[in-house]
């Protein structure tokens, strides 16, 4: 088991002839994923490395029963290539995209939950996902990620930063630690996918026995995540929240980092994670060590 | 990126918004001249990004090209808060009856536009809020659904703007909320907004945050970008266009990702050291960009110690290799560098540096994050 995606999980890339889709699209189809198609319009009928290329998202899912996206586009194609993907019948996006306008990514997510309700959209400014062994969607390199041990205890982590994803899959290899899937949210404002929506997954994945949490500094998603664990979570979380030092009123690299009107700080974040039994580190090393006697717990 | 009040008025206008008649002075003579324009009296305010203009001296009402003399040459040159005033709205007096205030955000929680109006404006709406909670009316509005004049007027009733005024306060929050989707708005907010004696209703004040990434459909913003107040080493950053955040501690930090960025500097400052900026190099961060992260803060004086860390996913780690190796070549490091590298093809990076022959006293490589942040504290601190 997994969340949101699996070894039967079909994959197109949109954007699979450009730069960063072709490197991406190719270390994912090398890890495992089935990587069945590419679209970039006006090169149909070309492949890339033997994966066929498409005109239109359509015309991909028609020939090769994809079930899921990866859009690797630039900012200005990608809210039209995430309602291209829903409209062709994609119930799984990952948008890996960054610099997408804040007003363009609203409009898209409320015309997702307007128009294809069953859709999912991971994303912008993600890492993608990863269920090591099975299927990786995204940025994140295959090698990091621990493989899930069949008689467990594995991880579920859920971050909001690219590389501190990474961070945390590296933590948990040092241990030695299964991770039976790795969900980057992304950066954004408006992402796609949220905390909760992920800890409700892995509540529910019988593989997933403990749960890592990342965040930083800006919103309140951490804050409703703290909320939900309270009420939903039985299972045992460590969490990080980065950005304890971070100036005021700036937006730290991520759109959506920013402490504004003293609220976002990762102190409140982290107050209201400990106040949801979640055992909190001071840096991602911290939340990679807690976890660990977390899983010696639960040998 | 924040605009200035005489940016922001500007920008209203553009979106049909009523504001007073005006402009911006960089002189004395320049504002006599635009005051002579607007029609007396009229209100000099000095331009600056910090609040608490009013309190500090900053705003005065002069009725002659006298007044406005003595006004623009006292606030010109002022220092409020830190910022020293370089520019001058002068705009006609307008008569007040009531003052209310309106502004659109995106609230992320909600995922939805949010409208906030309260008929008691002109004051701090943090205070309004803590004071009085019922006075604000907040209003979800679905970006894909918009704003008719009917809901906005609603709202302007709910929220007990006076009837006379409904219709302007209607008018203008269909603007002000064109103004802030259509012009790629953080923040469009106007405090306050006002009612003249004569019944017209118009923004008396403009506070507009740009959303930087919609950069790229605004060629308009470009005059504002070249008045953005930024420090030498930011002007610097942007030039290489590096998402650069000045500090004033002595650990100069380069790292590949915004969340791995602000960890980094987390971690210096639990190991006792204090970052002297935050740079995230980005996704496809090359040895062009990796060159200029160095050059950028090799300029910066404070700096005693560089700490690259670097987590691959995108970025590979023979690219940051090369560019180091590059930017060694092409400046003279004031600072050693620590350096952790791990992730996409960290090996082949790390084999590149341990190949280019730099002595340990310019770069080490540390294998883990905390180690490599001891290690560059260590040296800023001298020890």
């Amino acid at each position: 088991m997994a969340i949101f995606v699996n070894e039967n999980t079909k994959v197109i890339v949109q954007g699979l002839t450009g730069g960063q889709g072709k490197f991406h699209g190719l270390r994912n189809r090398a890890y495992g994923t089935k990587v069945v198609g590419g679209v970039t319009p006006g090169k149909g009928g070309q492949d890339v490395e033997g994966i066929p290329v498409f005109d239109s998202v359509a015309d991909a899912v028609k020939a090769t029963g994809a079930d899921a996206s990866f859009i690797a586009v630039p900012p200005k194609a990608a809210s039209a290539a995430i309602l291209e993907a829903a409209a062709a019948g994609v119930k799984f996006i990952v948008c890996i995209t960054e610099g997408i306008p804040a007003q363009d990514e609203a409009k898209t997510f409320n015309t997702l939950v307007r128009d294809y309700p069953g859709v999912r959209l991971l994303g912008p400014n993600c890492p993608g996902i990863i269920s090591p062994g099975k299927c990786n969607i995204g940025i994140t390199a295959g090698e990091i990620a621990e493989l899930p041990s069949a008689k467990g205890p594995n991880v579920g982590i859920v971050s909001r930063s690219g590389t501190l994803t990474y961070q945390a899959l590296y933590e948990l290899k040092q241990q030695g630690i299964g991770v039976s899937t790795c969900v980057g949210i992304g950066g954004d404002p408006v992402p796609g996918t949220s905390f909760v929506d992920c800890l409700a997954e892995f509540q529910r994945d019988p593989e997933t026995h403990a749960i890592i949490m990342i965040g930083e500094i800006g919103g309140s998603a951490e804050e409703e995540a703290a909320e939900f664990i309270k009420a939903n979570v039985t299972k045992p979380m460590s969490a990080y929240i980065a950005g304890v030092t971070a100036p005021a009123g700036k937006k730290m690299g991520h759109a959506g980092a920013i402490v504004s009107g003293g609220k976002g700080t990762a102190q409140g974040k982290m107050d209201a994670l400990r106040a949801a039994g979640v055992k909190v580190g001071l840096n991602p090393t911290e939340a990679g060590s807690l976890m660990a006697e977390i899983v010696k717990g639960l040998k | 990126m924040d605009l200035f009040e005489y940016q922001g008025k500007q920008y209203f206008a553009k979106f049909g918004i009523p504001v007073s008649a005006g402009g911006a002075a960089d002189t004395v003579d320049e504002a006599v001249k635009v005051a002579d324009a607007s029609k007396y009296p009229v209100v000099v305010k000095a331009q600056v990004q910090v609040g608490g203009r009013g309190k500090a001296g900053g705003i005065k009402l002069a009725n002659n090209a006298d007044e406005v003399r003595l006004h623009a040459g006292n606030i010109l040159g002022m220092d409020i808060k830190g910022h020293v005033v370089k520019r001058l709205w002068v705009e006609h007096a307008s008569d007040i009856a009531e003052e209310y205030y309106a502004s659109f955000t995106l609230d992320r929680a909600a995922k939805k536009h949010l409208l906030m109006l309260s008929a008691q404006g002109g004051v701090d709406i943090e205070e309004v809020a803590a004071k009085d909670p019922d006075a604000i009316v907040k209003l979800h509005i679905n970006p894909v659904e918009g704003l008719s004049e009917a809901t906005a007027k609603k709202a302007a009733t709910d929220a007990k703007i006076p009837a006379k005024a409904l219709d302007g306060v209607a008018k203008i929050l269909v603007s002000l909320y064109k103004c802030f989707t259509d012009g790629d708005c953080d923040l469009a907010e106007i405090n306050p907004l006002i009612l003249k004696p004569t019944g017209e209703v118009h923004a008396l004040d403009a506070k507009v945050s740009l959303d930087n990434n919609a950069a790229y459909r605004h060629p308009e913003w470009d005059e504002y970008r070249a008045t953005e107040e930024l420090d030498e080493r930011e002007q610097l950053a942007r030039e290489s266009d590096l998402q650069y955040i000045g500090l004033s501690g002595t650990v100069g930090i380069i790292a590949n990702g915004a969340g791995l960025a602000m960890s980094t500097l987390d971690v210096v400052n639990q190991v006792g050291g204090s970052a002297a900026n935050f740079l995230d190099i980005g996704g496809g961060a090359n040895a062009d960009q990796m060159a200029a992260a160095l050059g950028v803060i090799n300029f910066d004086k404070n700096v005693k110690s560089i700490f690259i860390n670097i987590f691959g996913g995108i970025t590979r780690g023979e690219e940051v290799a090369k560019g180091i190796v590059e930017a060694l070549s092409r400046v003279d490091l004031r600072a050693p560098i620590v350096i952790r590298l791990d992730g996409t093809n960290a090996e082949e990076g790390r084999e590149i540096l341990a190949k280019a022959g730099i002595p340990e006293s310019k770069l080490q490589s540390k294998p883990t994050m905390l180690e490599a942040a001891r290690a560059a504290v260590a040296i800023a601190n001298g020890k």
